[in-house]
């Protein structure tokens, strides 16, 4: 049997009921324990103080911004490429997700912001790049929203996604070029010596994986209610003829 | 592909072809820029370069969507679609006719605008310069948003809200370019990303607006 | 000579009509018929290849085929004249010089198409059909707003011009045009059952 199989929509209905609760279980159960580890488990940053916690909301959140538009450019081209329905239709699940992590990511960058460098909002190049990122959902998402017909509208999303993909690439590094701004560097990453130090390290791995965990159950929770309400409209199509 | 350019360029220039509102438009914000900023010579000087900009992107985003849309209403865009030209070839002379009836205009009218703003005397050569390599782009990119939304019934506001953020790069290397040159900076890196920008859009949007105007046809 | 096989049309997303199968040979023309929604237009646009039949071929010669919809895609700010050089250039023909006769259009070649009444509108759009010389075409309720002399003038090119040098025609049409010599095909037979779902929306059945 084929892995694309398990993407016909009534054989995806089949194998993700069970597994949604598990989702949303083990999602809530990192969040629980990655937030409240990293926020009353944490000692205070020596220069930041407690602001710093803010972090394990702010940086899964960032992180899930944009792979949840990387996974809607996969999903498009694989909805391009295959036709297959369901690839189409979590691709416009996760754009409303996508939308609140960036906002998530934008209203604690802010709150973070002012106690550090004394204003909400700055234009510096990784905060501008957010908020490219949320104009770049907005209007795929409001595609989505003004055609009736539910395959020119997967196929017109999937080519807008793939032209603001390169587009978005673009305004990123002209942002880095336009300002060098106030933010700090990554975070996280492998190979770098500044990396967080471990204590705020590990509850943060496990926020991320909490996040992860939360915006899988949500799009594949918003998938299945897309391809209920594309079986209502066949129903109602088939109804109407008879 | 070169007819249908040329009748574009005429329909432009005849009645109601929207010819010249384009400008008229890049004129009017250009004059109500000091109205909300104040007339003091120094802050009008800092923002003209990229006050200019932001109209001409505005300017040339405002005729849009006639690109495509009057050719749906009235069927011609079908029999265009059947006819023995390529649409990625009536994308391009869509795009061209575009760029001549707007971004040409606008990019002539700018350093003459420039005037009323008190821009700095060694920007002029920039802002045309940076206008003649950024406003192709400008019209390619809104072709390909003219055809994302031509089967969607008033969809000029969508048009601008998809259009927009594509605009983005375009806008900031088009403006860094003549701080940069006003300042007597070197201003090479942000005009060759603008070019190259420009290069890119026409090298690829064709193809883009072609297969979103086969999925509009369908 | 145009072949259609074991055709089959959908409209956003709904079938329409299967199992089509016919062949008009040149210098023939073949008339559709069937109540209105049956899907005549649908029919016409996918022979045309606006867009993909669910099923099936459709064969002619390559780069024949022309399609005429009910919109004439007349430019009002042009002149007639330039309107019909605009699709000669596009297609590469030269405007013959008996197109206005054919379409007693003489009178109207300077005017600008947006002062002409729907009929004579229409005509400069069928005169369309005359300059761009191509052998196969689609006609989609061709006649709408044309008064009894222009519906006579256009079953003349049609015959005399168009048929006679080898072409072929596919009309749908609800009225008589006068071309005793055309096969008439009735789609009601055709119409898909409502069983028949189609790909993109039985897979949520």
């Amino acid at each position: 049997m084929s892995l694309w199989e398990y993407a016909n929509p009534k054989k995806f209905m089949g194998w993700t009921g069970p597994i949604l609760p598990w989702a949303f279980g083990a999602a809530g159960v990192c969040l629980v324990t990655g937030l409240i580890w990293g926020f009353f488990f944490t000692p205070d940053d020596y220069r930041q103080g407690s602001t710093v916690k803010i972090i394990y909301l702010h940086v899964p959140a960032a992180l899930m911004a944009i792979n949840a538009w990387i996974m809607m450019l996969v999903a498009s081209l694989i909805w391009l490429i295959r036709r297959h329905h369901v690839s189409a239709l979590a691709a416009k699940a996760a754009a409303p997700v996508g939308i609140t992590m960036t906002l998530i990511a934008l209203m604690t960058g802010a709150i973070w912001g002012q106690p550090m460098w004394g204003t909400y909002w700055a234009w510096d190049p990784r905060l501008t790049s957010f908020l490219i990122l949320f104009l770049f959902y907005l209007g795929y998402m409001a595609l989505w929203a003004a055609i009736d017909d539910p395959d020119t509208a997967a196929d017109l999303t999937s080519v807008l996604c793939m032209v603001g993909s390169v587009f978005a690439l673009l305004s990123r590094y002209a942002v880095n070029f336009w300002n060098q701004g106030l933010h700090q560097g990554a975070s996280l990453s492998l190979d770098k010596e500044e990396n967080v130090a471990d204590v705020f390290f590990f509850p943060l791995l496990v926020a991320i994986a909490g996040f992860v965990l939360l915006f899988f159950a949500l799009v594949l929770l918003r998938t299945r209610t897309e391809i209920r309400s594309r079986r209502v409209r066949a129903l109602q199509l088939r109804e109407g003829r008879r | 592909m070169i007819a249908l350019l040329l009748r574009d360029l005429r329909l432009a220039t005849r009645a109601g072809g929207g010819f010249g509102l384009g400008l008229v438009f890049f004129l009017i914000v250009v004059v109500l820029v000091p109205f909300g900023v104040g007339p003091e010579t120094e802050i009008l000087s800092k923002i003209a370069a990229g006050i200019l900009w932001v109209a001409a992107l505005l300017a040339a985003l405002l005729s849009l969507d006639r690109i495509f849309a009057l050719d749906f209403e009235d069927g011609a865009l079908t029999l265009i679609a059947t006819a023995p030209i390529p649409l990625e070839a009536v994308g391009l002379a869509k795009a061209i006719a575009h760029w001549l009836t707007t971004g040409l205009a606008l990019t002539v009218a700018a350093p003459v605008l420039g005037v009323l703003l008190q821009l700095p005397s060694g920007a002029y050569g920039f802002v045309a310069l940076t206008l003649l390599l950024g406003t192709p782009a400008l019209s390619m990119i809104g072709t390909f948003g003219a055809a994302l939304t031509v089967g969607i019934r008033r969809g000029g506001l969508l048009l601008s809200l998809l259009v927009l953020p594509l605009y983005i790069p375009t806008l900031i290397f088009g403006a860094e370019a003549v701080r940069r040159g006003a300042q007597g900076l070197d201003a090479t890196t942000p005009l060759l990303m603008l070019g190259g920008i420009t290069a890119g859009a026409f090298a690829m949007l064709p193809f883009a607006t072609a297969a979103v105007l086969r999925i509009n046809l369908r | 000579m145009l072949e259609v096989r074991d055709f089959a049309i959908e409209r956003s997303g709904l079938p329409v009509l299967s199992g089509l199968n016919f062949s008009v040979a040149a210098g023939d023309a073949l008339i559709l018929r069937g109540p209105n929604g049956i899907g005549k237009t649908t029919l016409l646009r996918t022979l045309a290849g606006l867009q993909e039949p669910s099923a099936g071929t459709c064969t002619f010669p390559p780069d024949e085929g022309a399609y005429a919809s009910h919109a004439d895609g007349i430019k009002t700010a042009l002149t007639v004249q330039e309107n019909l050089a605009f699709w000669g250039d596009v297609y590469g023909n030269a405007v013959p010089d008996a197109i206005w006769d054919w379409f007693d259009l003489g009178d109207l070649r300077d005017r600008f198409a947006g002062t002409l009444s729907a009929g004579q509108k229409r005509r400069v759009g069928l005169a369309r059909l005359g300059v761009i010389g191509r052998k196969v075409l689609f006609l989609d309720e061709p006649t709408v707003s044309l008064d009894g002399f222009s519906v006579k003038l256009f079953t003349q090119f049609l015959r005399d011009q168009h048929l006679a040098s080898g072409g072929i025609a596919v009309i749908a049409t609800h009225i008589d045009l006068g071309l005793d010599e055309a096969e008439t095909l009735d789609l009601t037979p055709f119409a898909t059952s409502v069983s028949g779902a189609t790909d993109s929306d039985e897979a949520f059945l």
